[in-house]
């Protein structure tokens, strides 16, 4: 028995195939009784669903429940170009796999949920998208990252980051003025104010595109850690696409926040996502379901499942989606 | 109060004395005697000080002229003609500024590097370990390696020749020089530790924006950690300027500033002269014990300089604290 298997398993099931199937049922039993062997998704051309337990098809599916999450907008679909392309990325640290093999197309004018249980490789996988992985001494990375179909790795760092922006967990802005947080984004590597007058429009501009600026307008001289935890948050947004990045990496970027301040940012995400990607790793499965267009769920550093929000959430085709967006387990 | 609860009777009361806010009479014995040490031990360190700055300004404003201040010393075995202490206080501006424009970016450099770079891992642990003897070297022990140093015929230049032709080895320079490593312990120490609290969210997110390690470096970690610099600065400057080792042996100890040769400022650097520390000794009792009193005037000057170099430096760090938003809890000393 692999080791993989060992962690799939609940801890007190036998390593045989009837507790496999155990499992199974006990998701089924969750849900209303169904006729089994409707093949999944309905349609002609079904992606191929990730076995996660090695040498054993996927478990049989229950047939979709058609019922319609009330929480989710209607969505609109915007997609546009594609901007990155991850083939067969897999990502180590000191040898231990953190994501295997994962491959998605990110667009413009979507946004990409990246969900999954702790230590799933949602973060990792998100940091990599920027190169942030390599600030990590053990981590090692194999398969390609295309961004606007240049390798990110031909591309200088700097330039990258300035392309592919990122949010994080927590607001960090820097100890500065609001005004310097911004500006420090634009400006050339290590050059000290090129005057104000011409970064001022610029700043303004990002300020009010993360809807922040009509509540900081006079105070743009005050220190950044003054303002609230949700205000905070979106001056690091305002940060990060001040430079026009392409995409916008996000690692849960309302898990420190209040509910008030998450619902101000899911709604900006909604906006921002017109001018760029949005990749976010979140763990509220509601918030994922409120924001995404589209939802990869990833397990034990396996891409399981990846299409529209409405099919992943409502029509799961693996054993583990269904099982994590019932919350069964994660 | 109501009558216990008689099945309670048995079971361990909840202590009424104890661990509320209870009044320490009736504290534990051994809890008592220790609060009773900690009190006294800080009621005495602060009588102590109290006792060093009232007594000296006593002593000193006794004595203390403004006249005195920008005079010059004179050789004399009366006090009212001995002049005043214009040359030491020179002596101890200059070699503070060379001492600290010396240690200033060694110290911040190697914290910078220690740090932020710190690889590899022996040779970070070589240099912590460096500094760390350089800290604990007697100062007299300093001087005395400095002297050998700059007596070599090499270092001609940075002294000058006595009349036997022997260099000298002694001179502001060369005195500045050693002083500065007694002032790069503190601030490599400061800076350090300033850098490790700087949370790693901050350098990601300043990676995250696509800038460089040496720009993260310069526009966020070290404004984010000025006020570090700051007391360790102080702790650097009070070091150089309370040393008197090293100025007795390496100064020359002459009453005056003694320029050597013609160049223009540069002959102030070469030449030789005395500090504040070096005139107090000198005119104290225990030197040749000419002027006391005036040593008492001259040791109020030196108090009130590192004082007040304390209080400026806590109240740079206290602002740059409150414009940046950080909460500053005591202040930077």
């Amino acid at each position: 028995m692999s080791a993989e298997e060992m962690l799939l398993d609940p801890p007190n099931t036998a390593d045989d195939g009837s507790e496999a199937l155990a499992t199974g049922g006990h998701a089924r039993s969750v849900h209303p009784p169904s006729a089994p062997g409707v093949a999944p998704g309905g349609s002609d051309e079904v992606p191929p669903v990730r076995t996660i337990v090695l040498d054993r098809p996927p478990s049989p599916v229950a047939p979709p429940v058609r019922e319609r999450n009330p929480l989710r907008a209607p969505s609109a679909s915007t997609a546009g170009p594609e901007r990155l392309r991850l083939s067969e990325v897999s990502i180590s640290y000191a040898g231990k796999p953190a994501v295997k093999s994962v491959s998605l197309s990110i667009h413009q004018g979507e946004v990409l949920a990246l969900i999954g249980p702790s230590g799933c490789g949602k973060t990792t996988l998100l940091r990599t998208l920027n190169r942030l992985t390599e600030l990590t001494p053990s981590a090692a990375r194999a398969g390609q990252i295309l961004l606007d179909g240049e390798d990110i790795h031909g591309l200088p760092d700097t330039s990258l980051r300035s392309r592919v922006a990122m949010v994080f967990q927590q607001p960090n802005p820097f100890p500065m003025s609001i005004f310097d947080n911004v500006a420090f984004a634009l400006r050339e590597q290590s050059r000290k104010r090129p005057r104000r007058r011409e970064l001022e429009p610029l700043v303004i501009d990002a300020l009010s595109r993360a809807g922040l600026y009509e509540e900081v307008r006079d105070d743009l001289d005050h220190p950044a850690l003054r303002l609230s935890g949700g205000q905070q948050q979106r001056l690091c947004i305002a940060r990060a696409i001040a430079p026009r990045p392409e995409v916008l990496l996000m690692d849960e970027p309302c898990s420190a926040l209040d509910p008030v301040s998450t619902r101000v940012i899911e709604q900006l995400i909604g906006e921002l996502r017109r001018e760029l990607a949005v990749v976010i790793v979140t763990h509220n499965l509601a918030q994922a379901q409120r924001v995404a267009d589209k939802v990869a769920f990833l397990y034990l550093g396996d891409l399981v499942e990846y299409g529209p929000t409405a099919e992943v959430f409502d029509e799961p085709r693996a054993q583990h989606t269904r099982e994590y967006v019932r919350g069964v387990f994660g | 109060m109501s009558a216990p609860i008689p099945y309670l009777q048995g079971a361990p009361q909840p202590s009424s004395e104890r661990g509320r806010r209870s009044s320490p009479w009736t504290w534990r014995w051994s809890d008592r005697l220790v609060l009773l040490l900690a009190w006294s031990a800080g009621i005495g360190l602060c009588l102590v000080s109290a006792a060093i700055v009232l007594y000296m300004g006593y002593r000193g404003i006794e004595y203390l002229r403004p006249g005195l201040l920008f005079t010059r010393p004179a050789i004399s075995t009366s006090q009212s003609h001995s002049g005043g202490i214009l040359d030491p206080l020179i002596g101890t501006a200059i070699l503070t500024v060379i001492g600290i424009a010396l240690a200033f970016p060694l110290a911040v450099c190697s914290a910078i590097w220690i740090a932020e770079y710190g690889r590899p891992a022996w040779l970070a642990r070589v240099v912590e370990s460096s500094i760390e003897i350089v800290a604990g070297t007697p100062d007299v022990v300093l001087a005395l390696f400095g002297l050998s140093i700059f007596q070599l015929g090499l270092l001609a230049p940075l002294s000058f020749r006595a009349e036997g032709g022997g260099v000298y080895g002694r001179s502001f320079i060369a005195c500045g020089m050693v002083l500065s490593l007694i002032a790069v312990p503190p601030l490599f120490t400061a800076t350090r530790d300033g850098l490790q609290a700087v949370p790693a969210h901050m350098r990601e997110a300043a990676f995250a924006l696509g800038k460089t390690r040496i720009t993260t470096i310069r526009r966020v970690l070290l404004p984010s950690v000025r006020s570090n610099i700051a007391t360790g600065l102080t702790l650097g400057i009070s070091r150089i300027i309370g040393d008197t080792a090293i100025v007795l042996l390496l100064l020359g100890e002459t009453l005056h500033i003694e320029a050597q040769g013609s160049f223009p400022g540069l002959n102030i650097l070469r030449g030789t002269g005395s500090t504040l520390t070096t005139y107090v000794y000198d005119n104290s009792p225990a030197g040749e014990g000419a002027a006391p009193q005036k040593a008492y005037a001259a040791a109020f000057v030196l108090l009130l300089f590192v004082l007040g170099l304390n209080l400026l430096v806590d109240r740079i760090g206290r602002s740059h604290g409150r414009r940046m938003g950080l909460s500053v809890p005591g202040g930077a000393v």
